[in-house]
């Protein structure tokens, strides 16, 4: 018996013995993969102000093994940090709190570097622009709107993301600005499989016609993937009826078509690969097209010059466009992945290799298209590990994200989305509201330099110059005064006060979303959320 | 100033974000709810709170209750620390590994944040009996499994007071329960024998889907059914590390040996894509998990602790799903009290079988149907005034006595129309009343 277990031990190649970051991190590397993981160890966040709000969000970001970070906060620890801050002690209070917020939220993660700055921020906007160049992305926290909009223009002129972050009584708020986010892995949750059932390619076609369901036996029958039956029918349905099946009406005909081909098996169950066959024909008979979030994303392509400046992601797009309209004739690459069904491991793996094979050879001719556009390029515009990347590009091809932000300046200082204002704030169960008394409040704090309600004297007196700021807003947007009273009053009792739980909460979404940016993973809002803590709600608008 | 004067204005001060929610009336708050300096000083002084797990969510929920202003919190866990919890337990350090979580969890707390007092129970929930769980105002549970949250919702009902069918409101202790799975979460106000409670919902949490095990055997096709193969058949076979050994998932030599069997047998059939981590996974059932999810449903969670204790607002209508891998999603609705819930309706539960049915298609009907999802049902029934035992689990001598009767059919256990039985399950601390109606 030890004879045995020594060899096992030593049979135990190097290659599985994991690294300790890969234990620590295993959880979330079954999220965003080894590579997105990379992308984190290299980012480098700012935080403005490590307030609640701020502290909270770095947490998740530290935690993860974020690269490193720097705050900024000329503030001191004070009792009311202690009270809400889990990232400060009683012990430092007088201390610069990003000093101390720094230390604390180093502790959560050795791996993760970092630096504070004690400044006013406004200093570093007036003297030193040029200081947020190496941050991959700012989050903001507690500004009075004209510092915000110094920043958020400093900010998109250099092309560094911000993320702005606020918790006010029971609101909380997120505001992504960012010229152009790019997504190659959205990783979407409930996806229609790419089969090509309306027009095979000729390698899948072949193997088709070359089964025979009548010549099976019982069990190769039931083992037959359900691509298989559906493929038979729908060829002696398309001989009869000249097209594929498309409402509801005709599917269910066709349905009944396909349990005419199932075979009773001995235990009178059905057979579950014709059973699987029906369930499968809502979406595996959709004709194959493009999403039309993507074809917008193509014709951009269609109109790009690739030049040195232009990103990786927008050349493998244009090499993507040339391929719909020639070679692919009017669809995308074939995914080239397929989802289980109950067959035999023969069939399956045969089938399963068409679809990798016709992958890997569209994926290959979207590899050429982009080569030569690199090499037109020069010698400098070599992508590294370009192959995968091309195969990666091509294989979530259907499910390609691209977002356009809008400056921050912009929404606040003219044209704001209208349209979408209006929509909101007609349906009282929008969270919209609350972005409207949250303008209002920097609005009022522009004007009298303190939040309403900062003072407990000053309340009641605050609810009606509160009142005026939202009336002027909204008139300035051509709205009516359709705000109720309640929200001026609530908005006045929380006085500007940053609750812990509230803090968590958005600051827990503000760091996924910066994840998001980081790693190119997954789909940032675009561009405002709202989340109501009083009735647990949240909504999120583009601006 | 006095030294009490000044530590009551540093209290005060201390405390202003949340007094300012405390002290000051407003348009959305429960119509209980009167401001007054005196409900953080009775948060404070006379409210006990429970957090049930010190894992992703326990960690989170401890520090947003200390600072909401709680500082009489309790917490329970029957874990110690690993290393991969350590990207998302942020109370843990490298050096914690191995001690209780719920010791380190409380010592940290105690420690940052001063006048907060946690108590912890380095153990099973099911180890405390009612008296405990009477003890509290509040409980909120960060638990992964489904039967633990059973359980405890079981129990928490079975504190219920009931006055000529009349339900007595001051039995009642909310339980506040949340759950992750990546970048999904929930999080429900739960207030027992008034709003739906985890049984009333179970069909939200189907059983996990094995797969068959022919597939496994003979038709695999996915690397996972590769990676079952041998986890669930060559390894009894071979015994590779020693007669009986079980597979340890925590022991990089088990996983290996996994890894490279399960790899030979994708080559066989062709199959690509068995990794170590593909391999980990199945084997450990992991759920990926991350700390801004866990974060989020625990703030969630202790909003809603929060409003309850204080009426500051008016909780949750009462259940709130949440995702943010596309977007920030959630959805907020009222989750809707089953009629004839097992477990909080009062109803008496009936079980249809016929005459023919065997004792064992009556426990495939507890174990199988979503309704009811029981793991290892025992069952005693009241036949002309005496208890006669069916079926129990253990111990190994009475289960022995009674295998028999799994194959007797309820006619030959004399099960008639109307009688009782009353199964005991691990997923509830009482015992459930069923009553046999016979199919005509
Ligand atoms: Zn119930």
């Amino acid at each position: 018996m030890l004879r045995v277990h020594h060899s096992m031990e030593s049979a135990a190649p190097a290659s599985c013995e994991q690294t300790e970051k890969a234990k620590k991190y295993d959880r979330q590397l079954r999220l965003w993969g080894d590579h997105g993981q990379s992308l984190l160890e290299i980012g480098h966040v700012c935080l403005i102000n490590a307030s609640a709000t701020g502290t909270e969000t770095l947490k998740s970001l530290v935690l993860p093994g974020l690269g490193a970070v720097t705050i900024i906060d000329d503030a001191k620890v004070a009792h009311q940090d202690t009270g809400n801050n889990f990232f400060v002690d009683l012990a430092s209070i007088g201390r610069p709190r990003g000093e101390v917020a720094l230390r604390l939220l180093l502790e959560l993660n050795p791996e993760v570097r970092g630096t504070f700055v004690d400044q006013p921020l406004q200093e570093i906007l007036d003297n030193q622009p040029e200081f947020f160049t190496p941050f991959t992305c700012v989050i903001a926290t507690c500004l009075p709107e004209s510092t915000l909009l110094t920043l958020s223009k400093v900010l998109w002129d250099a092309k560094i993301p911000l993320v702005v972050v606020r918790s006010y009584g029971m609101i909380g708020y997120i505001r992504i600005q960012i010229e152009e986010h790019t997504v190659i892995e959205s990783h979407p949750d409930n996806e229609i499989p790419d089969l090509r059932l309306d027009r095979p390619f000729s390698a899948l076609e072949k193997y088709m016609d070359s089964l025979d369901l009548d010549a099976m036996d019982d069990k190769e029958h039931s083992h037959v993937p359900y691509v298989v039956i559906l493929y038979k029918f729908l060829q002696k349905w398309n001989q009869e009826h000249g097209a594929p099946p498309k409402n509801y009406k005709e599917k269910k005909l066709f349905i009944q078509l396909v349990k005419t081909g199932m075979r009773e098996k001995e235990s009178g169950e059905n057979e579950e690969n014709f059973d699987e066959a029906v369930k499968a024909v809502n979406t595996s008979l959709l004709p194959t097209s493009i999403p039309s979030g993507v074809q917008t994303l193509l014709n951009e392509a269609a109109n790009i010059t690739p030049s040195p400046t232009t990103k990786p992601f927008w050349i493998m797009a244009r090499a993507l466009h040339e391929f719909v309209s020639s070679e692919g004739r009017g669809v995308l690459p074939v995914r080239g992945t397929i989802p289980d069904m109950t067959a035999d491991s023969e069939k399956y793996i045969k089938i399963q290799s068409l679809y990798r094979d016709q992958a890997a050879q569209d994926a290959d001719w979207v590899l050429r298209r982009v080569q030569e556009h690199s090499q037109q390029l020069g010698p400098r515009k070599v992508m590294p590990s370009l192959e995968n990347d091309v195969k990666n590009f091509c294989k979530n091809a259907h499910a390609l994200r691209v977002i356009k932000g809008k400056p921050i300046v912009e929404e606040y200082k003219g044209s704001i989305n209208l349209s979408e204002i209006g929509a909101h704030l007609e349906n009282p169960e929008s969270d919209l509201v609350w972005y409207v008394m949250l303008r209002a409040v920097d609005q009022f704090h522009s004007e009298f330099r303190a939040y309403p309600g900062y003072f407990q004297d000053q309340v009641e007196t605050d609810i009606v110059r509160l009142k005026v700021c939202v009336n002027r807003l909204l008139a300035d947007w051509g709205c009516g005064p359709i705000v109720k009273d309640d929200f001026i009053h609530e908005m006045c009792r929380y006085g500007a006060s940053e609750v812990h739980s509230v803090a968590a909460y958005i600051g827990g979404c503000a760091a996924q979303e910066v994840i998001k940016i980081i790693t190119a993973q997954y789909v940032p809002i675009n561009n405002t959320h709202i989340y109501n803590a009083i009735a647990a709600t949240s909504g999120t608008f583009m601006l | 100033m006095t030294v009490a004067v000044a530590m009551a204005v540093e209290w005060g001060a201390r405390w202003v974000e949340v007094r300012k929610l405390l002290e000051r009336p407003g348009p959305f708050t429960h119509p209980d709810f009167e401001p007054s300096p005196d409900t953080l000083k009775m948060m404070q002084e006379n409210i006990r709170v429970l957090v049930i797990g010190a894992g992703g969510l326990g960690c989170e929920l401890l520090k947003d209750l200390a600072l909401m202003g709680f500082t009489n919190l309790h917490v329970v866990d029957m874990d110690t620390i690993d290393l991969s919890n350590l990207n998302r337990q942020f109370l843990f350090r490298k050096k914690d590994i191995g001690r209780p979580k719920a010791e380190v969890a409380a010592e940290f707390i105690n420690q940052r944040i001063q006048d907060c007092h946690v108590t912890h129970y380095y153990n099973k929930i099911q180890d405390f009996d009612d008296e405990f769980y009477r003890s509290f105002h509040l409980v909120v549970c960060g638990l992964d499994s489904i039967v633990a949250r059973r359980w405890i919702n079981g129990m928490l009902l079975s504190l219920l007071c009931y006055e000529d069918g009349m339900l007595d409101q001051s039995s009642v202790i909310p339980l506040v329960d949340g759950g992750t799975e990546g970048f999904k979460g929930n999080a429900r106000v739960i207030l027992p024998g008034l709003t739906s409670c985890i049984e009333c919902t179970l069909d939200l949490f189907p059983p996990q889907i094995n797969f068959p095990l022919c597939t496994i055997a003979h038709t695999p096709r996915l690397p996972e059914h590769c990676i079952e193969w041998v986890r669930l058949l060559l390894w009894p076979k071979e015994n590779p590390f020693s007669e009986e050994m079980p597979i340890d998932g925590d022991d990089p030599h088990h996983l290996s040996w996994i890894f490279e069997k399960a790899q030979k047998r994708a080559a066989e059939f062709g199959i690509t894509g068995v990794t170590y981590r593909l391999t980990q996974g199945v084997v450990k059932r992991i759920i990926p998990a991350v700390a801004s999810t866990n974060a989020v449903i625990a703030a969630a969670c202790c909003t809603e602790v929060f409003k309850l204790a204080t009426s500051a607002c008016t909780p949750m209508n009462n259940y709130c799903v949440f995702n943010d891998s596309d977007g920030i999603y959630t959805y907020t609705y009222e989750q809707e009290k089953k009629e004839d819930c097992v477990a909080c309706s009062q109803v008496p539960q009936e079980l249809l079988v016929s005459p023919s049915d065997k004792l064992q298609d009556i426990i495939a009907i507890l174990t199988d149907s979503l309704r009811y999802q029981m793991k290892k049902p025992g069952l005693q029934a009241m036949v002309d005034g005496k208890t006669k035992s069916l079926y129990l689990h253990s111990p190994a001598s009475i289960e022995e006595k009674l295998r028999p009767n799994l194959k007797k059919t309820v006619e030959e256990l004399g099960l008639r129309d109307g009688i009782e039985i009353a199964v005991a399950d691990v997923t509830s601390p009482s015992t459930v009343l069923f009553k046999v109606k016979l199919k005509k």
